[in-house]
């Protein structure tokens, strides 16, 4: 079972490797949110939702329910 | 040659392109709407070297051409449409020196239409800050284009981009993305089928009327109907598109851009910490709201009493300069009072504005948004639904617009069914003068009485706002696909070129809506008001006289009872007794009926028509103020402005539906009369019960 997005932590870094191609609009692939990406949890927002990424150097906020579509690898930095 | 050239401003949200047009356009400028829609059209001349002109346009902000909004759809309309009078010779991009690599998605899908496009890259005062450094002439030669590297921050590089402008017939059409290279079969089909198009183009048309449905564009009317793929199987190619575009720019940028970060001096990490804090995050939030509130209420207290005043006299002064007559009547008592009641408010709405403006521009707004999404989801709204909840406070109609960036449609509706109860500036005017009559001075910890009945006030319309979506969310049986995703933008010092600007337009374009019904409005009240059928109004003078003959009545006091007299058994008097029954269980009068009805147009005609009608008639010098003051109650006597009758009306006005211009705001955006009539309906009848239960309890 591979880790989701939304499983990441507050300051936790890690590599997209897939997007459910379904259930993630164009829109956030077009804002950065591509498969090979870099992506770090920023912030978490009260009630642990949604979420503040640095995706690359692009910073968005989604929510938990779409980035649960969204398939990682957490590295495990130094 | 003297031919214009026609230059369209694109790019991403936040990359300061309206810095961009003021910048070029300064005050040369006009907002319109684009035809048929309310997407906001911006548009301005800007003077180029060598005395040639170009017309620019600031098309909406936009990520890709791939539009999933109204407002975004306006840019592709454009670009697909050669025969538009605003066909661009030139596109702008305008991109972000910190966001760059997405800023240029954008950028290569305008330059794969071969336009000849531009690309601007701006906040250059940034770079250093950031530790970025960039090879300019590297990148001019890989994305075949120039590049104007400014700052409107620090106004540098606007020459420069000037000049590029001008000189736009040197930049290369070269495409950057071969798009047959996404799927090789499909496109040689599809050129097969139509040999003379760009293959790009032909690719737009067909996924935008997938995804976003059919729109004006006769030229590719059979193109559309080329799909011979599913909807499923568009979307995996453009998402392969979007990929491949990626790769591009990430090999360009490898050589072209440096970024040590090291260098970075990360102010948005800090700022981040504090303002979106699970706990000072919010108490900021609220302290915001009380300056913003504060501020309407004191600071433009001074400003307001002066221009009440200034028409109290000017009405007086047209009517000793005049000659006497019903022209004169009707300038002095009909149109001075009437427009008086709107200029008032100018010093607040511009406050309001300003404030707005503020949150918008400095990057705080998203914040926000990022705070309330998981409260607001509760209420069956979205975070972005706090926009439109914080803009309508200045008026509902924009606010309904700003709503189009909320991607669930059913989160959208609720947003558009609860925005009215929020106080559109509209209801300013009907509070403060309520409020200043029936709500005594004194102070509370230093916030006065009556600046707190106004943030009540407020905050009761976001209470119901945001109730009402509670029960709305329950309610409604739509099935829609929640999404959210919104950019967290630097955070950046206002520009005041900006605010400004944006300050002083959105001011005059209420300021001349409301006043050219306000100015309609009094005209028709005035006429209504001076004349009346019958013997009753023709003979008052006579009716009155013999009435009182016997009392020995000053003359000052006869003349006032002939004036009232008169404005009873007017056209106007007559409808208001005709209502007057249904609203005296509210503690109203017919004046105060004739208000309401002519305030259904828009709320901010119910001080212009009080008034009105009570100027009509009466030569003192005095403001609005006090001829409201100085009203009786006809059944109970004594003031008619109470406690209880004060407060039923600040209710009534608090939850009535009373603006045109918003139900068909609400009509157009929801494509359907069922929303607005049910608002209309919903909302009237709520209003009248709670002021009723309030007027009956408190009186």
């Amino acid at each position: 079972m591979q880790d989701t997005l939304a499983e990441l932590k507050r300051g936790e870094k890690a590599i997209i490797t897939d997007v459910s191609s379904f259930h993630i609009p164009l829109k956030l692939l077009e804002m950065g949110c591509l498969p090979g990406t870099p992506v770090k949890l920023v912030q978490l927002a009260p009630f642990q939702d949604p979420m503040y990424l640095n995706i690359n150097g692009s910073h968005l906020a989604i929510r938990k329910e779409t980035a649960a579509h969204i398939l990682i690898e957490k590295v495990t930095n130094e | 040659m003297s031919k214009q050239i026609n230059v369209a401003l694109i790019g991403n949200p936040n990359t300061g392109k309206t810095s961009v047009f003021n910048a070029l356009t300064g005050l040369n400028q006009k907002v319109g709407n684009y035809p048929g829609i309310t997407v906001e059209k911006k548009e301005g001349v800007c003077k180029l070297p060598r005395g040639v002109k170009a017309h620019i346009i600031d098309l909406p902000g936009t990520y890709s051409l791939n539009a999933s909004s109204l407002d975004e759809n306006v840019v592709i309309e454009l670009l697909l449409n050669q025969n538009d009078k605003d066909f661009p010779d030139i596109a702008v991009v305008i991109t972000d020196v910190e966001n760059l690599k997405r800023n240029l998605l954008l950028f290569t899908q305008i330059k794969d239409l071969q336009i000849p496009t531009l690309l601007v890259i701006n906040m250059a005062d940034r770079m250093s800050y950031k530790g970025i450094s960039l090879d300019i002439e590297h990148l001019e030669e890989q994305l075949h284009t120039k590049i104007a590297l400014i700052s409107t921050r620090k106004n540098e590089g606007i020459d420069k981009l000037k000049q590029l402008i001008t000189n736009y017939k040197d930049i290369s059409v070269k495409a950057c993305l071969d798009i047959k290279s996404i799927d090789t079969n499909y496109f040689e089909n599809l050129h097969k089928a139509f040999p003379n198009q760009l293959l790009y183009k032909l690719w737009l048309v067909i996924t935008q009327d997938v995804n976003f449905g059919k729109t004006s564009r006769n030229e590719f009317d059979a193109v559309s109907d080329f799909k011979t793929k599913s909807s499923t199987d568009l979307k995996r190619l453009q998402q392969k598109e979007t990929i491949k575009r990626y790769q591009y720019i990430n090999n360009v940028l490898k050589a072209g851009q440096t970024i040590d970060a090291s260098k970075a001096k990360d102010l948005r990490s800090k700022l981040d910490r504090v303002l979106t804090h699970k706990f000072w995050g919010y108490v900021i939030f609220f302290f915001i709201l009380l300056t913003i509130f504060q501020a309407i209420y004191d600071w433009a207290n001074v400003p307001m009493d002066l221009i009440d005043s200034a028409f109290a006299s000017l009405s007086e002064w047209t009517k000793n300069m005049l000659p006497p007559g019903a022209f004169t009547n009707l300038i002095s008592e009909g149109i001075i009072p009437g427009l008086g009641g709107i200029v008032i408010f100018i010093p607040q709405i511009a406050f309001l504005f300003l404030f707005i403006a503020v949150l918008e521009e400095s990057g705080y707004m998203s914040r926000v948004v990022f705070l309330m999404d998981r409260i607001m989801r509760r209420f069956g709204l979205s975070g972005k639904s706090v926009v439109p909840l914080i803009s309508g406070t200045a008026c509902a109609i924009p606010a309904i617009m700003a709503t189009r960036n909320i991607e669930s449609w059913k989160e959208r509706l609720i947003t558009i069914l609860v925005t009215p109860f929020t106080t559109c500036s509209a209801r300013l005017p009907v509070y403060l003068i309520i409020i200043s009559l029936v709500i005594p001075e004194g102070r509370f910890f230093g916030l006065g009485y009556q600046a707190l009945t106004l943030m009540l006030l407020y905050l009761l319309g976001f209470g119901t706002a945001v109730l009402s979506a509670y029960v709305l969310n329950k309610v409604l049986k739509i099935k829609s696909k929640s999404f959210f995703v919104i950019e967290m933008p630097n955070y950046k010092l206002p520009l005041f070129k900006n605010v400004a600007l944006t300050v002083i337009e959105k001011t005059k374009a209420f300021v001349f809506g409301a006043g050219k019904i306000i100015l309609a409005i009094s005209i028709i009240l005035w006429f209504l008001a001076s004349y009346g059928p019958g013997e009753a109004f023709n003979n008052a003078e006579e009716i009155i006289r013999t009435e009182y003959a016997s009392e020995h009545l000053e003359e000052a006091e006869i003349q006032k009872k002939i004036a009232s007299h008169k404005l009873e058994h007017s056209y106007i008097g007559i409808t208001g007794r005709a209502i007057e029954p249904s609203i005296r269980p509210l503690g109203y009068d017919w004046k105060i009926g004739i208000a309401i009805v002519s305030s259904f147009a828009a709320r901010e005609v119910f001080v212009g028509t009080l008034a009105t009608i009570y100027s009509v008639g009466n030569d003192d010098e005095e403001t609005i103020k006090n001829r409201m003051a100085a009203e009786t109650n006809p059944t109970l006597g004594g003031p008619l402005f109470t406690f209880a009758s004060g407060i039923s009306l600040l209710l009534f006005y608090a939850f009535a539906m009373q603006c045109m211009s918003t139900l068909a705001i609400v009509k157009r955006e929801t494509n359907s009369w069922k929303w607005p009539v049910l608002q209309l309906i919903i909302m009237t009848v709520f209003a009248y019960i709670v002021a009723l239960i309030a007027f009956q309890f408190l009186k």
